[in-house]
């Protein structure tokens, strides 16, 4: 029972990960209909930035909320540069930019920094506190709480502000918004920038355990492409659960099927996947386009 | 004093041109009428001045041309268009449409007053305002389409078939608004209606457009007269 707990607690753990990379995708899937694989890609070439000011001297947290300001510029950079231009283009011209940006992004990194992988600064202590033999360390917390600081940041975002429901506008309807007088096209760059800071933080949040390597982030982009799959390509909340399920079912797998070992330990989240778009198509939370006539 | 002043207007989708060069102009504080029949380019004259389209000629609003401007920025300038069908932002509360409305209003005190206002005029938009709008009724979601679009406050209110799809006592209120807008606050408005009894009813001067030119214009009186009008709109 113990080892149960202690998976479960592992798992929600990574899978808060996940969501958080998750909420990217869901955030700019919804705001353009693109589904983005670089952004864990992005999120790593960012983190790197980091870790670079923290080898120059910078002191650890300030070296943190820098690279957390250049994903902000560099997600509207691509935006700008590399989506603007094709927004009205095929499905198909948008997928190919997405992976020339997935391996412009992994090539840009190894460029810089090589393929050795670099120790990256823990974020939290390492104190442990044991509860009924379970462990629970204060990275677990502070990985979840990350997840609800950037789930409540969001709400409160979109539901309270003006520039998150102009935001919200520009997504759900690209034709009438402007005549309100929002920029949809400043709104979607927002949308873009805020993205790459929430993949920022997955990295950030991956880089003490996983080391900091240029292809750190692509089994966790492969995880949160799963949970958004899984939870509703439109729905935030559903990214959410989707990240701590996949998580959880990736933890719990690995430890009670055997059979399966850690090499094919990333399968479980897919065979998850596969089962609940059987019962539910659009997801856990995803809605059913209803056209009305 | 012209409000909206067009000249050599020329617009259409992709290589197919709708509009041949369309001049009319709206006076401060009046109601004016584009009659037509379907694909007369009525809905792409709108679409085309309030910028969801691309066009060539000239777009003055108060004496300014603002053909170069952005359709946000034509927006912020004061020209409000609400198109056809469903005005409103359907997955959005109805508290949320009017604070869209009121997107590129600064002041929040006129925000909460103009509101507070248009749960006075439609007291149905009050006790639905955290329903969705796309929820509503035919009738009340042209009712908040109305609202929203005057949140902001605009020089022009431009409606596109406001009474389609709706029953005919239900258009008679909403012309009534109309007509009080224009009467109450000199709200200058822009009517786009197939309906031509009764637009010619509120109007002050229509314009019949015909394959994306105008066809004849004058006072709505004289067009209601107008024995070929009579035969080809009016029905009788």
């Amino acid at each position: 029972m113990q080892l149960f707990f202690q998976q479960i607690i592992e798992g929600l753990s990574s899978g808060a990960i996940y969501a958080a990379l998750a909420l990217a995708l869901v955030m700019i899937y919804r705001a353009t209909r693109i589904v983005n694989f670089a952004q864990g890609e992005m999120g790593t070439f960012t983190v790197y930035l980091a870790w670079q000011l923290d080898q120059w001297g910078v002191p650890f947290a300030f070296s943190l909320i820098v690279a957390g300001a250049l994903s902000f510029v560099l997600g509207i950079l691509v935006f700008r540069l590399t989506i603007r231009p094709v927004l009205s283009a095929s499905e198909s011209t948008i997928v190919n930019i997405c992976i020339g940006l997935f391996i412009g992004f992994e090539a840009l990194s190894l460029w810089i920094w090589g393929a050795d992988t670099h120790p990256f600064p823990r974020l939290f202590s390492d104190r442990i506190w044991t509860f009924w033999g379970v462990r629970l360390s204060a990275s677990n917390v502070g990985t979840l709480a990350t997840l609800c600081v950037l789930a409540a940041g969001l709400i409160l975002m979109f539901r309270f502000t003006r520039i998150g429901l102009a935001m919200r506008a520009s997504a759900a309807e690209r034709e009438k918004s402007p005549l309100v007088g929002i920029e949809v096209e400043t709104m979607l760059m927002l949308g873009w920038g805020l993205a790459a800071v929430f993949g920022f933080i997955a990295a950030v949040l991956v880089a003490p355990s996983l080391f900091l390597s240029p292809p750190m982030m692509v089994a966790v982009v492969i995880y949160a492409l799963a949970a958004a799959t899984l939870g509703g390509w439109d729905s935030p909340a559903g990214a959410i659960v989707g990240g701590l399920l996949i998580g959880v079912a990736e933890s719990l797998g690995a430890t009670y099927l055997r059979f399966i070992g850690s090499e094919l330990k990333v399968g479980i989240p897919f065979a998850l996947m596969a089962v609940v778009l059987l019962v539910r198509p659009q997801g856990l939370f995803g809605r059913t386009a209803v056209i009305r006539v | 004093m012209n409000i909206l002043q067009v000249h050599g207007l020329a617009a259409g989708y992709g290589s197919i041109r709708v509009l041949h060069g369309l001049d009319f102009e709206v006076d401060e504080g009046a109601i004016v009428a584009l009659l037509g029949a379907n694909g007369a380019g009525k809905t792409t004259t709108l679409r085309a001045l309030s910028g969801t389209i691309a066009a060539r000629g000239t777009i003055e609003l108060d004496g300014r041309d603002v053909r170069q401007a952005s359709a946000a920025d034509r927006a912020r300038l004061g020209i409000a268009h609400i198109p056809q069908g469903r005005g409103t932002f359907v997955d959005f509360t109805v508290e949320e449409n009017l604070a869209l409305g009121a997107y590129a209003v600064k002041s929040r005190q006129q925000i909460r007053d103009d509101t507070q206002r248009w749960y006075g005029i439609f007291p149905r938009l009050a006790e639905r305002r955290t329903q969705l709008a796309g929820s509503l009724s035919g009738g009340e979601q042209q009712m908040l389409a109305i609202a929203r679009a005057l949140m902001a406050r605009p020089r022009i209110l431009m409606c596109d078939e406001p009474s389609l799809g709706l029953a005919p006592a239900i258009t008679q209120d909403l012309f009534a608004l109309l007509q009080r807008l224009n009467r109450e606050e000199g709200m200058s408005i822009l009517l786009v209606e197939q309906n031509a009894n009764l637009a010619l009813r509120i109007a002050s001067s229509a314009y019949v457009l015909e394959n994306g030119g105008v066809a004849l214009r004058g006072s709505a009186q004289d067009l209601r007269d107008n024995p070929s009008i009579r035969r080809a709109y009016l029905g009788r």
